[in-house]
């Protein structure tokens, strides 16, 4: 099957192995990514002002062309998830929001139909869990992970706010562990995994952020993690500055390793 | 007439879409703020402040630039009443001076490491500026 595709400003840069391994693992599950045409960067975070209009317009525009292709859209990056999944819901929801974000794109080349938030948007790992199945995952498992204690991280940008992204329990998600189980591994149980890691504010305020990795951190050792898994480029730079002992790693790529396809990845 | 206070209330509640006369003063948002030690007025402060229309000192208060904003405030408000949309706003009415920008391009230089993802300056360039 196709979906369309949202790579996001950081897997083009700091995070091509997220995109690569993303790719391959899909590929080898039978979905084909396919990225759309000039996307714009989503900005990073989801401006949560009603009036704040044009940062949103690169968002709507990503989720109009998945509409025009009858396809979902899927992303990886934690942050466009949130920033895209939150626009689309301020579509639906906010009318006068819809009608002035209309208006602006009326003006783009082949404008098209106004968009009022029909495209389903999914987390790569909704689409692994949903479209799927992580029965079907299981079954493509070459290597599992067989005694690997691994702590899934959420952070705050896959989960929050809980009515808009639908993804899961906010406060007591399993879609993480539940691929983690899938591909024979076995999740550690521990409270830090939704709690935030200091986000953007590590720019220039670093001792805030510090003290929230760490938080997160001690939390993960404590309950014996031997690895830490994250979909968020962000949180996977901010973690793995302060971690001695364990490892942060992208759930791609214990996916991938998994599937047998981290070669070539 | 309005005072400044009263028309900064009046933009703020239309902005964040929030009211804070929904908020039951239970301080959950505070206790599960992960930067409530880096502020000088907390979530809940926020919320009863913006209902005593006392919107200037949050207004000048350097934290509007330490909310992480991770929503936990908003997940866990038992009465939905989602502080951190008011914080943003009150963060917004700030940068949208003239002039009034926390942070520029031109100190992202110096910011940087060598594994700094694109995604942190995004996020803090739309955070902080305008």
């Amino acid at each position: 099957m196709r979906v369309s595709y949202f790579p996001g400003c950081t897997l083009r840069t700091k995070a091509k192995e997220l995109d690569l391994q993303a790719r391959k693992c899909a590929e080898a599950l039978g979905v084909e990514l396919c990225e759309i045409e000039n996307w714009q960067c989503c900005g990073g975070v989801f401006v949560t002002a009603k009036d704040e209009i044009a940062s949103k317009l690169s968002s709507v525009r990503a989720l109009k062309a998945a509409r025009d292709a009858s396809q979902p859209l899927v992303t990886v990056c934690s942050a466009c998830h949130n920033v895209i999944k939150q626009t689309n819901y301020a579509m639906q929801t906010d009318t006068e929001f819809a009608d002035k974000v209309n208006r602006y794109m009326a003006q783009d080349k082949d404008a098209g139909e106004p968009y009022h938030g029909e495209t389903v948007v999914q987390h790569y790992l909704e689409l692994l869990r949903d479209t799927v199945g992580f029965d079907q995952v299981k079954a493509k498992v070459q290597k599992p992970l067989t005694g690997k204690k691994v702590a899934c991280y959420y952070g705050c940008l896959l989960l929050r706010p809980g009515r808009v992204m639908q993804m899961d329990d906010p406060e007591n998600p399993r879609i993480m562990e539940d691929l983690i189980r899938a591909l024979g591994g076995e999740p550690v149980v521990w409270a830090g995994r939704n709690e935030c890691c200091g986000g953007y504010v590590a720019l220039e305020n670093e001792p805030s952020a510090r003290k929230k990795s760490e938080k997160v951190l001690s939390d993960a050792q404590a309950h014996g993690a031997d690895l830490i898994v994250t979909a968020c480029p962000l949180c996977r730079y901010n973690l793995s500055k302060y971690s001695a002992d364990v490892p942060v790693v992208y759930f791609t790529e214990l996916l991938a390793q998994a599937l047998g396809v981290e070669e070539e990845a | 007439m309005q005072t400044k206070n009263e028309r900064l209330k009046e933009q703020v509640v239309r902005m964040s879409g929030v009211n804070p006369l929904k908020c039951m003063r239970c301080g959950k948002c505070s206790a599960t703020c992960p930067a409530y030690d880096e502020m000088e007025y907390h979530p809940h402060q926020f919320v009863y402040m913006v209902e005593r229309g006392e919107i200037e000192p949050l207004l000048n208060s350097k934290s509007l630039y330490q909310c992480l904003s991770c929503f936990a405030c908003v997940e866990r408000c038992p009465r939905n009443v989602e502080p951190a949309k008011l914080v943003e706003a009150i963060r917004l009415v700030a940068i949208r001076q003239q002039g009034m920008n926390h942070m520029t391009a031109d100190d992202i230089p110096a910011l940087l490491d060598d594994d700094m993802p694109q995604q942190a300056i995004v996020s803090a360039l739309r955070k902080y500026a305008k």
